[in-house]
């Protein structure tokens, strides 16, 4: 296997923030790309085959914006795909490049995005449409509607409580001040999360992610590659996607096989990465998290799906004790995570890149101390597909 | 220096055709005020709302089964922010479990006082009893029913 090794050299993300008006969306994956190769140490030249990190076109406002994005990503001539799913997209997007890297097609490939959440101000319009026109459009779903139905299911099992669902919020902005990246940096209290207005039942405004614009760009390498050109890097050693139904209602009602309060499909995907990598025990042997949750209460059912606690539901008395913070014993997103940061089209490549950085040490003032093994995760559609990933230095 | 912006608008109307599956069970909510599913032979599992096939064996559909009107809630949220395109807030929607259903079917929770979340959230615990109720008029579509608490 280890010859066959696919690693990370370049990682490039924005300083993500509401809105960019000195930036084109193209000029946007251009500022990461550039931070990308600047960081692999690496001209353009040495591209050959790029993976583009887009998810609705709505979000953008740009119809099939990847066509955009060709010169900044520097494709000419070289094979482009774009990938779309949702808000997996980003981590499905480094997933295709390793598969690219992997099959012996290509030794450097090039994944990267943008998006420009801010600008369109109205995701939950956007994000309302992505439900089927037969039956489900007239009501008035959306992704946080969605997720508040999750975690009413997650209280009623489990107990969590309105004031569980802060401490996550407070961990996350706590992480984020730390990260210059992040888009919202200011620490809040459990009492700021409490009393902020109520968006959708359970979920408050400061359980919500922002809208985010900014992006991001990975490059992959073959190890051959990577030996050849004396290249620094972190490998990819796991990688998991797994799907569910598209139905929520079949995810509660008689016996479902994947419960809309977890994330069933989730914990297959990790079971997939794991067994790849050779993680028998994630508890012990993971060291750090990077877990896409836009929402307060999805943290903790990612928790339970990546196996980082004994049982399902244990996520929140162990988030109570502090094991998820910096300085905890596995922490889950010390970058702040997707509650902080959500630039959907490159959300779940951020928690990638990130836990790229956290086991190579280079995370900053958010450096998980002595982390050499990390898990980043990223779901898509109605809570509904999802990726997975186990980084390793 | 000065940035500059421009606003621009999407605005698509689509003409979408439902099938045959969804018409006869909007059909069937407009001329008779009855909810349908669909019974997968293998399993038994009748799936509201109908669908031509199962994700389940991935086989065909093969029943019409009357459900409901009663239910038991299996998940709320009630909205307290305005959403464009949406309706004005508060209200409260969810899912029910219909009797004789074995996947749950989105709707409106109607008939309930939204003015204090915590009291709210109460009545629509999880398992808690309602009723459909048809509106008088109907025009065979998701919003000529809603839920209601029962009794």
């Amino acid at each position: 296997m280890s010859s066959d090794r696919v690693g990370i050299v370049g990682i490039g993300q924005s300083a993500f923030r509401s809105r960019r008006d000195d930036a084109s969306y193209p000029d946007l994956v251009r500022e990461a790309v550039v931070l990308a190769m600047h960081d692999a140490k690496m001209e353009l030249d040495a591209i050959q085959a790029v993976v583009y990190s887009l998810s609705p076109d709505a979000m953008v406002g740009i119809g099939n914006a990847e066509r955009l994005g060709v010169d900044a990503v520097g494709g000419r001539s070289k094979p482009f795909l774009r990938i779309n799913t949702g808000g997996a997209t980003g981590i499905s997007s480094v997933a295709a490049a390793y598969y690219h890297v992997a099959s012996g097609m290509f030794d450097v490939v090039l994944t990267a995005g943008a998006d420009k959440v801010g600008e369109c101000g109205d995701s939950q319009t956007v994000l309302n449409k992505i439900w089927d026109p037969s039956y489900e459009r007239p009501l008035p779903l959306g992704t946080i509607n969605m997720l508040a139905m999750s975690g009413v299911r997650y209280m009623q099992r489990y107990g969590m409580t309105e004031e569980d669902m802060a401490r996550v919020a407070v961990k996350n902005r706590r992480h984020a001040s730390l990260n210059p990246n992040a888009h919202l940096r200011k620490v809040v209290t459990i009492d700021d999360v409490m009393t902020s207005r109520y968006i959708s039942w359970p979920i408050k405004l400061l359980d919500c992610c922002p809208q985010s614009s900014g992006g991001a760009a990975m490059v992959l390498a073959s190890e051959r590659f990577i030996r050849d050109n004396n290249l620094d890097a972190v490998w990819i050693t796991g990688v998991g996607h797994a799907a569910e139904t598209y139905w929520m209602g079949d995810r509660m009602g008689n016996n479902p096989t994947a419960e809309h309060a977890d994330a069933y499909a989730l914990g297959r995907s990790f079971e997939k990465s794991y067994r790849m990598a050779g993680i028998t025990d994630p508890a012990k042997q993971v060291h750090v998290a990077e877990l896409y949750a836009p929402f307060s209460n999805t943290e903790y059912h990612s928790i339970d799906a990546a196996r980082l606690v004994a049982r399902p539901g244990d996520s929140v008395p162990r988030l109570r004790d502090g094991e998820f913070e910096l300085g905890g014993r596995i922490p889950v997103n010390p970058s702040g995570g997707t509650l902080c940061t959500n630039a959907i089209a490159v959300t779940a490549m951020a928690r990638v890149a990130e836990v790229a950085l956290q086991v190579w040490g280079r995370a900053g003032d958010h450096q998980a101390k002595g982390a050499r093994l990390g898990i980043a995760s990223g779901n898509g559609g109605d809570h509904q597909i999802f990726g997975t990933m186990v980084i390793e230095a | 220096m000065e940035l500059l912006g421009r606003q621009e608008t999407w605005n698509i109307t689509y003409d979408h055709a439902l099938g045959e599956t969804a018409s006869w069970f909007y059909t069937r909510i407009r001329d008779e005020a009855a909810i349908y599913g669909r019974r997968c032979a293998k399993t038994n599992h009748v799936l509201v709302p109908p669908r031509a096939f199962s994700d389940e064996t991935l086989l065909p559909t093969t029943e019409w089964v009357k459900v409901g009107p009663g239910g038991r809630i299996e998940a709320f949220t009630m909205v307290y922010e305005r959403f464009n395109n949406l309706p004005d807030p508060p209200y409260a929607f969810g899912y029910v479990l219909l009797d004789g259903a074995d996947t749950a079917l989105g709707g409106y929770f109607k008939g309930i006082d939204l003015t204090d979340p915590h009291q709210a959230a109460k009545k629509l615990a999880i398992g808690t009893r309602v009723m459909t109720t048809f509106s008088a008029v109907r025009k065979g579509e998701m919003l000529d029913f809603w839920f209601e608490l029962d009794g």
